[in-house]
């Protein structure tokens, strides 16, 4: 209560939906933009274009973040985002020989029931959001998000988990480079042996066989 | 601003990854997918954050982990796609079944009369 | 008097079948001690004790065993003259048996376990005779049946052995069943299981339902005595080894029945349908069995159907009324038929064969086994009943019973219950079997002598001489033939059997022990002061008319038998004559028996009991092994069914959840969101 209290939209009636502010109309076709790209993100066949798709959705909501008066997050959203993990997705596809053009097979049999439950989680989201959220009203102050603000608040109250994370990406990184390596590396090759050589197997006995053939043929003679 | 907005918005790009990552075939578009989900849950920490006036900004400081951890995630998780590939062949997520019940498929693709007290539990 | 002495009688011979049973592989060496020496001093103690007890005192005495919440079982011993009448019996012929067994199972690999059983055989008939509850006698009686199925089994090897010990125990299970549910009930009316209180009870008539209770217990007494519907095991019975036949056969488990009947007799004679039924099993099993033995061919066979006749005799005399006159003969025929089961034992042993007609074709039998000779001869005579030796006191008793019991309130019950309820159809019954059997006895015991010892002037006009030589193939033949009761075959076939050779000595003093009481006990029935006042106190004394009928009867057995005979012998000679005249006449072996000349057509029949196998095999055997097959049908089919459903069931089941183990991630992933979407709908549809 003391946080519904803190937020400054207890006069919710004054607002409605019918009369949007000029940052609304931006944010709603910004919004449209991004739904929009990421869904032809995971609907194309074109695995390529998926990717650049999804750098649209991931900077339109960049714009969001900004609107949101976050722009430090926008920032690092840009840069993190667009500038390295995209970039890590599209070497992704292409080291697994991704097909340039239209594949047929981008879709698993899988594609009724994920859509059947998609659109299932979003019509249940979407209705518990609209119901809880219909009348909450953000006042947005500027300077909210901004760099000094962001730094402080995050060196000096979050320092602990910023370290902790370090040291997980530190992890991952290892993590990575142990699990991209080549096996073959490890592996040790074959010895190549030495045939043994040593005497004709067989010689012996064989100089004996018509000794010990004849008196048959003679019987059979 | 209402914060229906960012709120719908994020719902539906959710739902937007949800489908993504049920239904793409191939391992990286699934990464990509886990990616759109992310970004939504990071528009919420966004949105409530400003919602809230949070003295600590914990939600963009979340905001800025969770971005973090993702990269960290597309990095391993592309990691293991390409030994998977490197192994296997193929990224195709729907064939990577080896930890699937082998004698279902032999059943399905041989016999289905085979008398099932043979159908022990075959390597 | 002290209680230890008559405690130690049951207790040692089971102490020493323990200690065999524990001994007997490791240290044969003490197996013949321990088999004789507990027998021996039991029956010794059972003689002290009847001597302490002396005549016309009982005593009681019991431990509580246990509460049981319903009437108490209590281990109580009672003794009174029939106890020490019947202990001493068993004693002596017990050890008598066990002194013999040693000889004649000598080279038994097994006779540490036969001893052993025997011992504990004779501890349960003590522990029958001088238990004072019926539960403890239950005990003991059941005891004795288990020992039987072992005993009769002995030779186990043989297909024979192994059937008719089956046989003895589910027969004579299957009387015990009612006999239980009698007990039972009888324990309920009376509130007791003590005989003396159940014999209070019925004294008082508190007895609820005495019809019921004694014909249940009836059951019981048919199956251990071998009393007509449940006769059938005592002859097939004769597979055990003779001595066996002697002890089980003679003394002590067939007396068992009679000793409970007499015991309960009280309790018989307040219901006078349960007397007549007993009256109507014991002329049916008298007239039948002797029939039976005329025709046998097997000197055990014809022993044992005597025996299950002269059971009739006692189950006769309980029947109407007279329990002195039962246990009479039941002690004079217990020693009698020991002897003559014990001398053909000596028989067989010589001769190596059971056939009888084998027999009469071996001249040199009579000379090799004097000692058998004469004691057969003599319990022949006591069981056809000829003064004086004891069978005829003791039948002629039974006679004079049945005589009494024909006028209304007239019957023998010397105080035992009211005479009146003695039916007078229960005496004519009785008394007109008992005169007929007399007959039949004489005639069956007459050919039996006539077969077993024919001379050899007869035997030269049968022309069935047999030289030595192949009589010793002969016999080893009839060994492989047979495979019976032949204990020292094998050492004795080897070597052709020499006229001079005598028996073992362990076999032939027994004989005179039990020789001796059959020819004067019968006296110990003559005075008042003698037997009768250590029994209930009745005269014994055979009367006239009965006497003089008796007699006479038996002795026109003898000569009916005899005459035949010298027909049939006289018949086969001309006919050997005939065939010597070159003319290929039928041979005709066994024409010298005197029995298919009596006989006529019922010989067939009577050679095979009458059929009663064979109709107890359509009746009972036939449909348990149909219910048996139905039952196995049901199982295999019906339940079966059930069960492969269940399991066939359970596959389907697994088949489909396996199905949806497809090892694709995605699917996994899309039911489990499905999953929650799901409850996030119901959680918030429910709020």
């Amino acid at each position: 209560m003391n946080i519904l209290a803190a937020a400054g939209s207890l006069a919710p009636a004054t607002r409605g939906f019918l009369s949007p502010t000029g940052a609304e109309i931006v944010f709603v076709l910004v919004g449209l933009a991004v739904l929009g790209a990421a869904v032809i993100s995971v609907g194309t066949r074109q695995l390529v274009h998926a990717a650049l798709w999804l750098v649209v959705a991931l900077g339109g909501l960049a714009i969001e973040f900004l609107l949101l008066t976050a722009e430090f997050v926008a920032w690092v959203q840009v840069l993190i985002y667009l500038g390295s993990v995209v970039v890590l997705v599209l070497f992704g596809l292409m080291l697994t020989k991704a097909p340039i053009g239209r594949s047929p097979d981008a879709d698993s049999g899988n594609r009724w029931v994920a859509l059947l439950v998609a659109l299932a989680a979003a019509g249940t989201l979407v209705t518990l959001v609209v119901d809880a959220f219909r009348t909450s009203w953000i006042d947005l102050g500027a300077g909210g998000g901004s760099a000094s603000v962001t730094g402080a608040s995050l060196f000096r109250n979050w320092v602990l988990p910023f370290e902790a994370l370090s040291v997980l990406l530190l992890a991952a990184l290892i993590g990575a480079i142990v699990l991209s390596r080549s096996r073959q590396a490890a592996a040790p090759k074959p010895r190549a042996g030495r045939l043994r050589t040593g005497k004709p197997v067989g010689a012996a006995p064989a100089a004996k066989s018509p000794a010990a053939q004849s008196p048959s043929s003679e019987r059979e003679s | 601003m209402h914060l229906a907005y960012p709120a719908v918005l994020a719902a539906l790009l959710f739902s937007v990854g949800v489908y993504g990552v049920l239904a793409r075939r191939n391992a990286v578009l699934v990464l990509m997918s886990v990616e759109l989900m992310l970004n939504a849950v990071n528009l919420n920490l966004v949105a409530f954050d400003a919602w809230l006036r949070d003295a600590l900004h914990a939600g963009q400081a979340l905001t800025l982990f969770t971005i973090t951890i993702a990269a960290a995630e597309i990095g391993l998780g592309l990691a293991i796609v390409l030994l998977v590939f490197r192994t296997r062949g193929t990224p195709d997520i729907d064939r990577l079944t080896a930890l699937g019940d082998r004698v279902a498929e032999r059943q399905n693709s041989a016999d289905d009369s085979v008398d099932a007290s043979k159908g022990q539990a075959v390597s | 008097m002290n209680t230890a002495l008559p405690a130690l009688v049951p207790a040692l011979p089971a102490l020493g079948a323990a200690a065999l049973f524990a001994t007997g592989r490791r240290a044969p060496r003490f197996a013949r001690p321990l088999a004789i020496l507990p027998v021996l001093i039991s029956a010794v103690l059972a003689l002290v004790t009847a001597l302490q007890l002396g005549t016309g005192r009982t005593l009681d005495a019991a431990t509580r065993l246990t509460p049981t919440g319903g009437p108490d079982i209590s281990l109580a011993i009672h003794l009174d003259g029939y106890t020490s009448l019947i202990t001493v019996l068993v004693g002596v012929v017990a050890t008598c048996v066990q002194v013999y067994s040693t000889a004649y199972l000598r080279d038994d690999p097994r006779y540490a376990s036969y001893a052993a059983l025997v011992s504990l055989f004779t501890a349960a008939m003590f522990l029958v005779v001088y238990s004072g509850d019926l539960i403890v006698l239950l005990v003991g009686w059941e005891v004795m049946g288990i020992c039987s199925y072992f005993l009769i089994g002995h030779h186990w090897e043989t297909a024979d052995a192994r059937s008719a010990s089956l046989k003895a125990f589910l027969v004579t299970k299957l009387g015990d069943v009612p006999f239980l549910f009698g007990l039972f009930l009888l324990g309920a009316d009376a509130g007791t299981f003590r005989i003396n209180g159940v014999l209070a009870a019925a004294a008082d008539g508190r007895l609820a339902h005495p019809t019921l209770i004694a014909l249940l217990l009836l059951g019981g007494v048919a199956g251990k005595s071998a009393q007509f519907p449940l006769h059938t095991w005592l002859p097939d019975a004769m597979a055990g080894p003779t001595p066996v036949s002697a002890l089980i056969h003679a003394a002590t488990m067939v007396a068992a029945g009679i000793y409970l009947v007499a015991r309960l007799l009280p309790v018989f004679l307040l219901s006078g349908a349960a007397l007549v039924v007993l009256a109507v099993m014991a002329a049916v099993t008298m007239i039948g069995s002797a029939l039976c033995a005329l025709a046998q061919d097997d000197i055990k066979r014809v022993l044992a159907y005597s025996t299950v006749g002269q059971l009739g005799y006692m189950a006769g005399a309980l029947a109407v009324g007279d329990r002195e006159a039962a246990v009479f003969h039941l002690v004079s025929h217990g020693a009698f038929k020991a002897l003559l089961f014990l001398s053909a034992g000596v028989l067989i042993h010589a001769a190596h064969t059971n056939s009888l007609s084998a027999m009469s074709r071996m001249p040199w039998l009579a000379e090799r086994v004097p000692d058998a000779r004469w004691t057969l001869g003599i319990g022949l005579v006591a069981l056809v009943g000829l003064p004086p030796f004891s069978g005829f006191f003791s039948k002629e008793a039974v006679f004079s019973a049945a005589e009494h019991a024909t006028t209304r309130g007239e019957a023998l019950t010397n105080g035992v219950g009211p005479a009146a309820g003695v039916p007078v159809a229960a005496g004519w019954i009785v008394l007109v079997a008992a005169l007929l059997t007399a007959l039949l006895t004489a005639a069956y015991a007459t050919r039996l002598w006539l077969l077993a010892f024919p001379g050899r002037g007869a035997v030269a006009a049968a022309g069935t001489v047999v030289p030595r030589g192949e009589a010793a193939e002969g016999h080893a033949a009839a060994l492989a033939d047979t495979g019976e009761d032949l204990p020292v075959a094998a050492s004795s076939t080897a070597t052709a059997p020499s006229v001079h050779a005598t028996e073992p000595a362990a076999m032939r003093w027994p004989l005179w022990v039990l020789a001796l009481p059959t020819m004067v006990f019968g006296i110990a029935g003559l005075r008042p002061n003698w037997l009768p006042a250590l029994l209930d106190g009745g005269s014994l004394r055979p009367s006239p008319a009965t006497a003089v009928l008796g007699t006479g009867l038996a002795l026109a057995g003898v000569l009916i038998s005899y005459a035949a005979w010298r027909t049939v012998t006289a018949r086969a000679a001309r006919a050997r004559a005939a065939e010597a005249a070159g003319a290929a006449a039928p041979q005709s072996t066994d024409a010298v028996d005197p029995g298919r000349a009596l006989l006529g057509p019922l010989y067939g029949p009577a050679q095979h009991g009458f059929g009663v196998d064979r109709l107890y095999e359509r009746l009972f055997v036939l449909p348990t092994l149909g219910a048996a097959r139905l039952v196995r049908f049901l199982d295999r089919e019906v339940v079966e069914g059930y069960v492969q459903a269940s399991g066939g069931g359970a596959r389907l089941l697994g088949w489909a959840v396996r199905r949806a183990q497809t090892g694709n991630a995605q699917t996994y992933l899309s039911a489990l969101l499905a999953g929650v979407v799901l409850i996030a709908v119901f959680v918030a549809v429910g709020t």
